[in-house]
């Protein structure tokens, strides 16, 4: 597979290094990561900064007590919960792979299992429930192939990542692992790639606000 | 530059047995002599043969630097001292996965500490890849994407982190230590967030440097 030529900012996988990002957008970070070597590296590069900023800290006193309580506890603690099973390669087959871990585990079954519910004509939504009102939103979408989302631009911001398919917007030509990251400055309409579905995860923190002449009047009736 | 004797693992291991608390960042720094391998030795001992005065010593390494870690994000006392105790556990339990050719000690801890914190103190998941996963795409081969972190790395990240201009400084370890993304550092600090990310990218980029250096 090629390996994608859109990615996520330093300052966003910082922000995933560091332990800064909501559950939502750490997710889809994590899902281009897994997509995404040179992505990983750099992650890699911004622990290892933790790790050096974590030697460089003051130390703090940590009492007598606590650290007797641990070394107490050295023998349950190897009797904790079983590492999680790992699904053999061989046993998988390529068309459950279009959502790589950690997505697939949130999602909870593989893509072409997928029950959508539909939005519009030509596009389809599966709400990935993290259960935080508050929180960014993340989804499933899937864009019918050769079919266009409306115009429409964001009140917060939008990471879009394509699992399958393709995409073309203003800001260029999205395929398989590729991330796109679009706030308020952005208007466009993305068209899926003529010859198959576009599958994207999208996280976005406020509803996205439609733009087109018809787009304008189906605002009032867009759920976040 | 820091000039590294060959750290002796006993002076070491004695230096850090009685942390105290406050010191000065020179005075720390200046003070012991380190590398970072004798932390993956210690902590190879855990993983390969449950190693408890390994452990011991590694506790009093990281734990009092995890309590720091824990206050600085805004952990009310007794929390971080009972997440330190549960970070260090995992830290027990997970060992056997520590493999020293990916990260360093350091780096290992702070991932570990990083997501029980989230986990804690946020109670949310962590999503992380799954190395394992067949859906994960491996590096082409003789990419550059295979960072190797070698045992000298955390100390020269340490010095170059030091000689970074006081304004990127300061916005790493914001980075770091606040539970707020670079967005949000921003309005915090007021300053502009096309300023904040080009210090931020500055650093970033003379710390990669650093880690992409021939040793």
């Amino acid at each position: 597979m090629k390996a994608p030529t859109h990615h996520p900012s330093d300052e966003l996988l910082l922000d995933y290094a560091d332990g800064s990002l909501t559950e939502a957008e750490a997710l889809i970070v994590a899902s281009h990561l897994a997509l995404c070597p040179s992505c990983r590296t750099a992650v890699s590069g911004f622990e290892a900064i933790g790790g050096a900023l974590l030697e460089d800290v003051a130390p703090t006193t940590v009492s007598s007590d606590a650290r007797a309580a641990v070394l107490a506890q050295l023998d349950g603690a190897m009797t904790g919960p079983p590492a999680p099973r790992r699904v053999p390669a061989s046993s998988v087959q390529a068309e459950d792979l279009v959502l790589p871990q950690p997505l697939r585990s949130y999602v909870g079954v593989v893509a072409h299992q997928i029950v959508w519910n539909p939005v519009m004509r030509g596009l389809d939504e599966l709400d990935i429930g993290l259960d935080r009102s508050a929180a960014p939103k993340a989804r499933l979408i899937r864009i019918r192939a050769g079919m266009a989302v409306p115009q429409h631009t964001h009140r917060g911001t939008e990471m879009t990542l394509v699992l399958s398919g393709g995409f073309q917007d203003d800001m260029g030509h999205f395929l398989r692992g590729d991330f796109a990251f679009h706030d308020g400055s952005v208007d466009h309409r993305p068209i899926a790639d003529r010859d198959a579905d576009c599958l994207c995860l999208t996280v976005t923190s406020a509803p996205v606000r439609l733009t087109g002449l018809v787009g304008r009047f189906l605002n009032p009736f867009l759920q976040f | 530059m820091l000039r590294r004797q060959t750290p002796h693992r006993l002076l070491v291991l004695m230096g850090w047995q009685t942390p105290k608390s406050g010191r000065s960042m020179t005075e720390h720094n200046a003070g012991v002599a380190r590398g970072n391998a004798p932390l993956n030795e210690l902590l190879l001992a855990v993983g390969q043969s449950r190693d408890r005065q390994a452990f011991a010593a590694l506790f009093d390494h990281f734990a009092p630097r995890l309590k720091s870690y824990l206050l600085r994000l805004g952990t009310d006392a007794g929390s971080a001292e009972e997440l330190v105790q549960e970070a260090m556990l995992l830290v027990w339990r997970r060992a056997e996965t520590f493999d020293p050719a990916q990260a360093n000690a350091s780096t290992w801890v702070f991932t570990i500490a990083r997501n029980k914190r989230i986990d804690g103190i946020r109670r949310e998941r962590r999503p992380e890849i799954d190395p394992d996963d067949p859906a994960l795409v491996p590096p082409m081969p003789e990419s550059a994407d295979v960072m190797v972190e070698t045992a000298q790395e955390t100390k020269r990240l340490q010095a170059a982190i030091a000689s970074l201009p006081p304004e990127q400084a300061e916005l790493l370890h914001l980075a770091y230590f606040e539970d707020i993304p670079h967005s949000a550092i921003s309005s915090r600090k007021g300053i502009p967030l096309g300023t904040v990310k080009s210090r931020l990218r500055l650093a970033l980029e003379r710390l990669r440097k650093v880690l992409k250096e021939p040793v």
